[in-house]
Order: C-alpha cells, then structure tokens, then sequence
C-alpha cells in the first residue's frame, strides 16, 4: 500500500500544503479511499500533521474513509430525486444493507454514497451502482436490485 | 500615535496597523470576543467582536479590522448588541442545558456573555447533535456537545504548543472538533498539558478529576494519607478564593489540607531540591565525561511526551531524573515510609500540581517502583479549591502553618522551579558548587527569568562556559530544538517547560487568569528566592540528611533505583 502512495507522492515534486487536495484526489482515485495510513504518508511528505489532513478530507464530501464495497451504490439525493422521495429510499438501502450512509458492509460487498446530483433528474428517483442507473426506485424495487446484486456475486 | 478616530463620541489615539480591539482595549473599553487570542492572528470567526463603523453597511470584526484615520464607530448601538446577543443565542441553541452540573459554572464565558447581553430565553431551538464524551485521555476530558466551535484550543494546541492533536472534523452544523481519525486523545499526539482547558470558553475540556477517589481515601482509616503541592500552587490558590493574584498562601494551605484530613503534608519544593541534586549532577557528569550535550531538563511531563513523540531521536539528551512530583512519591513510599514504619501500600500518595500532563506522568507504567506507584492520584490547582470549598473551610479566616518534616522543607532554589527558567537558575546555582566547590557570588540570573518564550546566556562555571537555553511553550522548543538537530553546538543545557511562562501559567492552573496575574505569581516566586535563606538546593538540611542517611550520594545506586527513568519513542502523526 505504501508503495502506491509514494509512486503518487512522486508526482508532486517540492510539494507544499497547497497540494493536498490534489494529492489526496489522486489517492483516492487510486485506492478507492483515504486509509490512516495513506493520510500519514501524505502528511510526512508535506509535512502536515495527520489530523489538519483529517480535518480538511472531513470537510469535502467527496473524500471516502473505508474500503468501497465491490458495489459502491450512489444515492442521487438532489432536487428532483428528494421530491420524488429519494429520502425514503437511502433509509431503506441502509436497512437493507444494515450500514449508514459512508460505510461498508461487513462482507465488503456493498458500499453506500450519498452525492448531490448525478444529472438523470428524469428518472428520479435514481441510484447507481458502479455506473450502472436504476431509475426510479421505489422502497419495493430497492429490495430487488440489491438481491440482484447478491445473486449475481453467489453465480460468480 | 498619528490616526485619530471617534468611538461613541469620544477621540481616540491610534497607531497605523492597530486594529479596533487594540484601540479600545488600550482605552479601558471592552467588547465581548470569543474566538479572540491575544498576541496570535486574528480569524474574525466568531462575530462576537461586531461593531458598527460610519459609512460601513456591515459590521465589522473589531479584533481583525485596522483602524483608519477618522473612522468612526458605535460599540455598543442597539444593532450591535442585538447582533451579539443572536450569535449567543445560536450558540445555545444547540447547547446542553445542564449549567448547573458543569465544571464551568460560575466561569463560563457562553454563561457571562448570555447574562451580559440578557438573553432570558431560548429564542432559538437547534438540533443538537449527538456526541460522545472523550474519556480517552489520562489527562483530558473532551465533551464536544459543549463546545461552541471558537477554535481556541486548535490555535493554542497548534501555534503554542507545536502539537496540533485536534481539529475541525466535518463541515457546517456537523462540524465539531477531534482528533485524527476519530481516536481520541489518549492516541493523538497530545502531551496532556492542558492549554487547550485554559483556552476554552465553556465546560467542553476539563480535566480528568480524580477527586472522587481522593476523597475515599481520605475517609478510608486503613490508609495514610500523604499530600505534596508544587512550587507553584501555593502563589495560584488564592486566585480561587477571591485573593489578589500572586499572594502566597502556603500557610493557609497547610492548614487547609490538614483539616481536610492528610496525614502528612509535603512539599514538592523539597524534591525539586532533590531532582536538582541528581539533574546537576548529571549534568556535571556529562559535561566532564563527553555526555550527551545538550541536556534537557525532564520535570516537565507535556514536554518528555512531545520530545518522545516528536523528537525521538533526541531521547538520549533528555535528563534521566524523574519529576520532583515522582522523586517525592519514590521517596515517601520508601525512604519515609521506613522512616515511620508504614507499609508503603499502606499509603495514599496525592499531588497537587498545576498540570494536567502529571496526571499522565503519575499512570506512566515507568513511574513504579515493585509494582507499587509512586503517586497515586494527581489534583489540579482547581481540583484542589473545590476540595477546600467541599469541606467548608474558610480559607480567609486559617492560621498558617508548617508543612511537616521532613519532606516539607525546601530551599528557595526548589521553590522557583513554578517559573520557566528557574530549574535553569536552581540547577546552575548547584552545578556551579559542584564543579567549583564555591556557590555563586551572585544566586540571580536574571536572563533566564522573565516572560519570553525563549532566553539564552552564556554562564561562566570556574574556568567553564555554559550556554544555557530557556523555552517554554512548546512551539519554542521546536525552534530550538531543530536548531540543534540542525547542527548547533553552543548550548549544553537546556529548560523546557509546556506551557507558556512555565507550571505558573499551567493547564491546571485557575481558569480566566489575566497576563499580569501571571506575572504577579511570577513575581511572588522571585520575591520568595529574594528573602530566604537558603537559596541551594544542595544546602537544604533535609536534602543533605536524605543523603547520608538513605541515598548515599547523587546518581549513586539508590537514586538510579528511585530517582531516574527512562523514556520510550511513541509514534505521532
């Protein structure tokens, strides 16, 4: 793991703290998530205590703090899919998956995300998973497209 | 002074760069601040300095806007007042409701402030959010559901003490403040020295009080109680029972414990003189010998945490000896203890210290001797006073009395170790004997006493050159300290101490002390040195009869057995 991290860390030659963000973006997208440890590497190399690092990944919530699931499911929770009962919907997920909103499920295979809006205001209310979309889902359909899932990783 | 400007009518003088809080402050008028430090850069968050400027649509920060010439401006205007008494009122909107449980209570700056401005309701309801205690700490409690976000504690932790163990965590009305990853603060980087209490306005830090066991040992009758207070609680305590700042009231002290019921009341002076025997003699030992130079000073318990954590590389500079609080522990529970024919697990050793960070140092796995520790509980200067007050002594009306032999006599060279730079001076005066067999023409060294958070001087020992190095606040010795990483080889001795000014200024001093009172207590120390007679450590009669009966002599067996430690490399991110 350290490893990736110091061939990310050699990008950004006599790097200062105005490189955080895109140093933590990159590792992110590289790891899937901020680990401990991947934020004290950063902070050694710019020399930045590892809770101001916290500090500012907490702040910015496209920053993630455990390992995605295989599924990593976003729940659209912007204007359209709100007033389409996108609220019902994440309370659901996250009973049927039995984590809140930035966790992971125990057996790693499901990981929940709330984002914004993800452009598909037509089919409001709409999840994706791993890119895929499900338009408007229900409480009912819910049910469904996570077995789905579960199904499909039981074939495999 | 060359700008002139109108606050409420009245003129003003005021230099270019002064902002409007330096100008009114100066001029004997207060605004209320909260996320406001003194001496650090101003963040203007908090809005509680608000005041209305002439020709301005909105109100501006007094503690972060410059003044300018002719600027004009209402302090108190009803749309100022009525701005800071809705920030209050936010503020407790999602504030627990339980004042009168509160460590704060009675002084607690959200509870002046609401006074102040008359808020007599709750106008404003706001979802409270659910946190927990953080009871991590040896040292510190965190409770963040009190904590209305000034940001003090971040700033005191990071821009004075290098630290940088919490901070904000979240964003808007989740935002609250913790440490790295969530851990808690018994595996941040926190040295335990308590600045951050110092610095916050509500109930939100506190100590952690072991008052309750204390206590029920002193209504335990198969216990010997035994209490020792630092050097600098007996020029603190007053403050907390209404007495000018910086009157020594040791006597009363003294008779305070006793009628709270401890057997034995020491002095921690006494081993301060005891921790200088053994620190000067090292010293001496390593100057003649090709030791490990610089040596630092130990007593401070923040300071050895931050130099195990962040400058382990530097472990073999530090003093082996032990604090003065666990040299006296080492001593009651052996030395005294077969003196009076007490089993030492027999004894109840408590501490009076004006630190959170000796909590830590009193639960160090180090601070054992066969498997029995040598202090057993630690109470702050305020843990102290509420223990006076929850005995009904009246403090005011106490005859002074003698601490007891003979561990409550001290010289005054013991006593001065409350101040930064007074190790320095205590350990000087002895070194200074034992390398030339003469004392000092002179026992004041002026240079390493005083307020700045670092002094330097060179000290001719005989034929000896001694540069010395004074810091306190620990952001202070990490400048030093890389200077000496870095290469620098003047300095042989150095005296660190956590908090800013020293243990007078320390994190389990009373809360809301002003900077002159710290400087009165300051002054009250050196006075004491002024007018006593014994002003060496190693012309103590207790200390010199300590060692011919029971030590032997300084970092001889016995002292290395009792007296010194070691230290161990902790990991800090």
């Amino acid at each position: 793991m350290n490893s990736t991290i110091h061939e990310i860390l050699k990008n950004y030659p006599n790097a200062g703290r105005d490189s955080l963000i895109p140093i933590l973006q990159n590792v992110q997208e590289k790891m899937g998530f901020l680990s401990e440890e991947s934020v004290i590497e950063v902070g050694k190399y710019l020399k930045m205590p590892s809770s101001k690092i916290f500090g500012v990944a907490t702040f910015y919530n496209q920053f993630r703090f455990t390992q995605p699931g295989k599924y990593h499911i976003q729940v659209c929770r912007g204007t359209a899919c709100h007033v389409l009962g996108s609220a019902t919907v994440l309370d659901e997920i996250e009973k049927q998956l039995k984590v809140k909103t930035g966790q992971t499920t125990k057996d790693k295979l499901f990981s929940l995300e709330v984002v914004a809006c993800i452009g598909a205001c037509g089919l409001a209310p709409v999840i994706s998973i791993n890119g895929e979309f499900h338009a408007k889902v229900t409480t009912a359909s819910i049910k469904d497209i996570i077995e789905d899932y579960r199904n499909r990783e039981e074939q495999q | 002074m060359n700008l002139t400007i109108e606050v409420n009518n009245n003129r003003m003088y005021a230099n270019q760069g002064d902002t409007i809080l330096d100008v009114l402050n100066r001029n004997g008028m207060s605004v209320p601040t909260l996320c406001h430090m003194k001496g650090l850069f101003p963040t203007g968050s908090c809005r509680m300095c608000v005041v209305e400027v002439h020709g301005r649509k909105n109100l501006v920060t007094a503690c972060s806007e410059p003044v300018s010439d002719g600027m004009k401006i209402s302090t108190h205007s009803a749309r100022v007042v009525e701005s800071r008494k809705t920030i209050v009122e936010l503020l407790l909107s999602n504030h627990p409701d339980d004042c009168l449980y509160c460590e704060r209570n009675g002084n607690c700056e959200l509870q002046k402030l609401s006074e102040d401005l008359n808020v007599r309701e709750r106008r404003i309801s706001g979802q409270k959010n659910n946190y927990k205690l953080d009871v991590s700490s040896a040292s510190i409690v965190r409770d963040p559901a009190k904590c209305i976000l000034c940001g003090r504690c971040v700033r005191v932790c990071e821009e004075i003490e290098a630290v940088s163990a919490i901070e904000f965590v979240g964003r808007g009305s989740k935002t609250f403040i913790d440490t790295s990853f969530n851990h808690g603060l018994n595996l941040s980087s926190c040295v335990n020295c308590g600045q951050c209490i110092m610095v916050c306005p509500t109930g939100a830090l506190k100590e952690k009080s072991h008052l309750t066991e204390t206590k029920d040992y002193l209504s335990n009758p198969d216990k010997v109680t035994i209490i020792q207070y630092a050097p600098s609680i007996s020029v603190t305590l007053a403050e907390e029972f209404g007495i000018a700042p910086g009157t020594n009231i040791i006597g009363k002290m003294n008779a305070a414990l006793r009628r709270i019921g401890f057997d034995f009341v020491f002095d921690t002076s006494f081993s301060a003189d005891l921790t200088i025997m053994e620190e000067a003699s090292e010293l001496v030992d390593r100057i003649k010998n090709g030791g490990t130079l610089p040596m630092i000073t130990s007593c401070c318990p923040g300071w050895v945490k931050y130099a195990e954590g962040f400058y382990h590389d530097m472990i073999p500079h530090l003093s082996t000896c032990k604090s003065p609080q666990q040299m006296m522990g080492a001593i009651v529970k052996s030395y005294f203890a077969d003196k009076e024919g007490i089993d030492p697990e027999n004894i109840y050793s408590v501490s009076v210290m004006p630190c959170t960070a000796k909590k830590f140092e009193q639960q160090r796995e180090e601070m054992t001797h066969n498997g029995i520790s040598d202090v057993d509980a630690v109470l702050t200067t305020r843990e102290l006073a509420r223990l006076i007050r929850l005995h009904g002594i009246d403090i005011h009306k106490l005859e002074p009395e003698i601490a007891d032999s003979p561990l409550g006599t001290r010289s005054s060279a013991g006593k001065i170790f409350g101040a930064s730079g007074g190790v320095m001076e205590a350990a000087i005066r002895t070194a200074h004997y034992l390398i030339t067999g003469k004392d000092l023409v002179k026992f004041q060294i002026n240079s390493v006493r005083g307020f700045e958070g670092r002094k330097e001087v060179s000290v001719a020992i005989g034929d000896l050159e001694v540069g010395v190095a004074v810091v306190s606040g620990l952001k202070n010795a990490e400048i030093l300290l890389d200077e000496i990483r870095n290469g620098r080889s003047d300095i042989h001795f150095i005296e660190v101490m956590a908090c800013p000014g020293g243990c007078i200024n320390g994190g389990g001093q009373p809360i809301g002390a002003q900077e002159d009172a710290i400087r009165s207590r300051m002054a009250t120390l050196y006075d004491i040195d002024e007018k006593d007679a014994i002003k060496v450590s190693h012309k103590n009669p207790y200390i010199i009869e300590l060692y011919d009966k029971f030590l032997g002599k300084p970092l001889g067996h016995k002292s290395h057995e009792l007296l010194h430690t070691h230290y161990q490399a902790r990991n800090v991110n």
